[in-house]
């Protein structure tokens, strides 16, 4: 056998057979898609949610303005344009758009609150500058819809890390390297084994996640999954890369670890996989650009809740393609066997 | 093989301070010393793992480097094993990474691995796991075998089948560098022998020379029974010994028994490696 494919075998096995690593790795995701789809289930937003553009008049004017059990959000166009706020009306980020410059009103077909507000603004005693109503269409998306990337991508950032910066840092202590150093196989060989390995296991496992929770909680998916598979490919492939860099000098395993999770956390805090970086800090915002978890999030919810093709997609991928050839190079550069 | 003023230090610790070997083709070289002395450091700086702070190492006439490694065998006094993969799993992966492996079906039979060939790696036997170890060394029929403490931790039945084993690897003309804390070994497979001690060789020879050159005649020893009397000549204590060497057997014993020496428990030995050990190294022998 090639010792490339038994090396790639060899590591596979042990990931495997090790039961308590791998029903980890599936469980692990599949307990917080679940865990919190269910915890976010619950209609929280009774208040509605109304957005305005233009010159907003007094409420006195215009009564609808007085409506208490609505939450009113003006936006200004010199820092906005009309299509992005348009656009948080059909993802259900808000019940209704009042635009005072086009003399309309906005709802969103597919939403329920949409059409109570509606009812309201038909009275004319609450519509006294009679805007004209303007229907755009979207489903709701939920919670989950939007969770569901960062969680598998958050899950594919610890199994990449530690599966590859963790595991070569063990086989170093324990002397595995220093057997391997005794062979004719090179460090460029059994490095792209454990990078094969560990590319094909995530992708997999990741796939399963997805697809296993699809079925109970069906997500908006509404560009192509052909692209959703290219950006978790790539993603891996980057935060392996990244994995490899901690994996070429580490001796100590807890060493390794302290400083997996140092890296990881702010990473996942900071790429928007709980919360959504709107409205974060600008700094924060640009040191999260150079994480290749908010490029993946980024794109896969792109992909998924707004249907981005590949066109849309390609500033993510080329950031996390650069950045996987930035990661190997270095980690290239600091490997040692022992 | 040959290594010419081999250096290492470790901060202040002299590890191997100047060693010149010379491995003539086909013959196994036994690189005797006690626990620190550097055998296991000279041997991996040979191999290519250690980095000599100083000195040259050539394969061949040539400084090693290129196809070296696809030519040597290397069984190291500590290793780990991949995880979670089984006995045969692991052959299979170590004949993976040599051009012309031997026959997978020749390395259970000479390391008689068959009972263990579906056993995961971590629950092997400490012998079970040495003859493992063996057969990963030989796998690429190696011109040059290494072998750091093969036999530690064996039953006599395994080190025996062991000896016979490196018999048959020595027939195929494989040089072999082996070091060991058995002497019975060392005397028994090396047509070599260095003795070693504080990153010095002591003394470099075949067996039979090293003991000819120390030991004349015969070696008498006898339990010292602790008193204070004054030492027959050519008598020295160690561990609890009296021991005497001597050409003249005759004359000797008459000095034992004219010295009121109580000769129970006496033995009369030719000298052999073990003695030659410890009056180099002068200290007792640790395994
Ligand atoms: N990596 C290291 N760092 C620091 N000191 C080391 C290292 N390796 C070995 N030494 C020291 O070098 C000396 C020689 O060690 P070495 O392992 O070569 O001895 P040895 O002859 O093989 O002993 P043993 O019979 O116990 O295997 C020892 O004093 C040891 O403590
Ligand atoms: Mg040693």
């Amino acid at each position: 056998m090639n010792q490339f494919l038994a090396m790639v075998k060899a590591r596979t096995m042990e990931f495997v057979r090790d039961r308590g690593t791998f029903f980890w790795n599936l469980l692990f995701p599949l307990i917080l898609v679940f865990g919190f789809s269910f915890v976010f289930s619950g209609n929280q937003d009774k208040i509605f949610k109304v957005g305005l553009l233009g010159d907003v008049p007094q409420s006195s004017q215009y009564s609808f303005l007085e409506l208490e059990q609505a939450e009113f959000i003006p936006y200004d166009l010199e820092q906005i344009d009309r299509e992005t706020v348009v656009q948080k009306l059909r993802m259900h980020q808000l019940d209704m758009l009042l635009d005072f410059d086009k003399n309309s009103y906005y709802i969103n077909d597919q939403s329920a609150n949409g059409k109570i507000l509606r009812m309201l603004l038909q009275n004319p005693q609450y519509n006294q500058m009679a805007l004209q109503e303007k229907e755009v269409s979207g489903k709701a998306i939920r919670y989950v819809d939007w969770l569901v990337p960062g969680v598998i991508g958050m899950n594919m950032l610890f199994s990449c890390m530690f599966g590859v910066g963790f595991v070569i840092v063990r086989y170093r202590k324990n002397g595995v390297l220093k057997r391997l150093k005794a062979t004719p196989v090179s460090a460029f060989s059994f490095v792209s084994a454990q990078m094969a390995s560990r590319f094909f296991i995530v992708l997999l496992t990741s796939m399963v996640v997805f697809a296993g929770t699809n079925i109970f909680l069906k997500f908006m998916m509404l560009g192509s999954y052909w692209n959703l598979i290219l950006i978790t490919a790539l993603a891996i492939l980057c935060m392996i890369s990244l994995g490899l860099i901690f994996a070429s000098r580490f001796k100590s395993e807890e060493l390794a670890s302290g400083v997996l999770n140092l890296l990881n956390f702010p990473m996942i805090i900071f790429s928007g996989v709980f919360f959504s970086l709107e409205g974060t800090p600008p700094l924060m915002q640009k040191i999260a650009r150079f994480f290749p978890l908010t490029h993946f999030i980024e794109g896969a919810r792109a992909i998924m809740l707004e249907g981005a093709g590949f066109v849309q997609i390609l500033p993510n991928l080329i950031t996390l393609a650069a950045m996987t050839l930035l990661f190997l190079v270095t980690a290239s550069l600091l490997f040692q066997w022992d | 093989m040959q290594v010419e003023g081999l250096h290492k230090s470790y901060g202040a610790l002299k590890a191997v301070d100047g060693i010149d070997l010379e491995i003539p083709r086909g013959s196994c070289f036994g690189l005797l010393g006690p626990n620190g002395a550097g055998k296991t450091t000279t041997i991996e700086m040979m191999e290519g793992i250690v980095k000599a702070d100083d000195g040259r190492i050539l394969f061949k006439g040539k400084p090693i480097g290129g196809d070296f490694k696809k030519k040597v065998g290397i069984q190291f006094q500590n290793t780990a094993l991949p995880e979670f993969i089984t006995v045969k799993e692991t052959l299979e992966l170590f004949s993976s990474f040599y051009p012309h492996p031997r026959p997978m079906d020749e390395l259970i039979e000479l390391c008689s691995l068959l009972d263990i060939l579906n056993q995961d790696n971590r629950k092997l036997s400490g012998g079970q796991r040495q003859r493992m170890l063996l057969a990963l060394a030989i796998i690429p029929k190696p011109e040059m075998l290494f072998l750091d403490e093969p036999t530690t931790g064996l039953d006599p039945q395994a080190r025996r089948n062991f000896w016979k084993l490196i018999e048959g690897v020595k027939a195929e003309d494989t040089s072999i560098l082996l070091t060991t804390h058995y002497m019975d070994e060392a005397q028994l497979l090396c047509d070599y022998i260095a003795i070693m001690d504080k990153g010095k060789v002591l003394e470099c020879d075949t067996p039979q020379k090293l003991l000819e050159k120390h030991f004349k005649g015969v070696l008498i020893r006898l339990p010292h029974d602790g008193d204070e009397r004054e030492l027959p000549q050519g008598a020295v204590i160690t561990g609890g010994n009296l021991e005497m060497q001597t050409v003249d057997l005759d004359a000797s014993l008459k000095k034992l028994l004219s010295s009121s020496y109580d000769l129970t428990g006496m033995t009369i030995d030719k000298p052999n490696l073990e003695d030659l050990f410890i009056k180099l190294t002068g200290s007792s022998l640790r395994t």
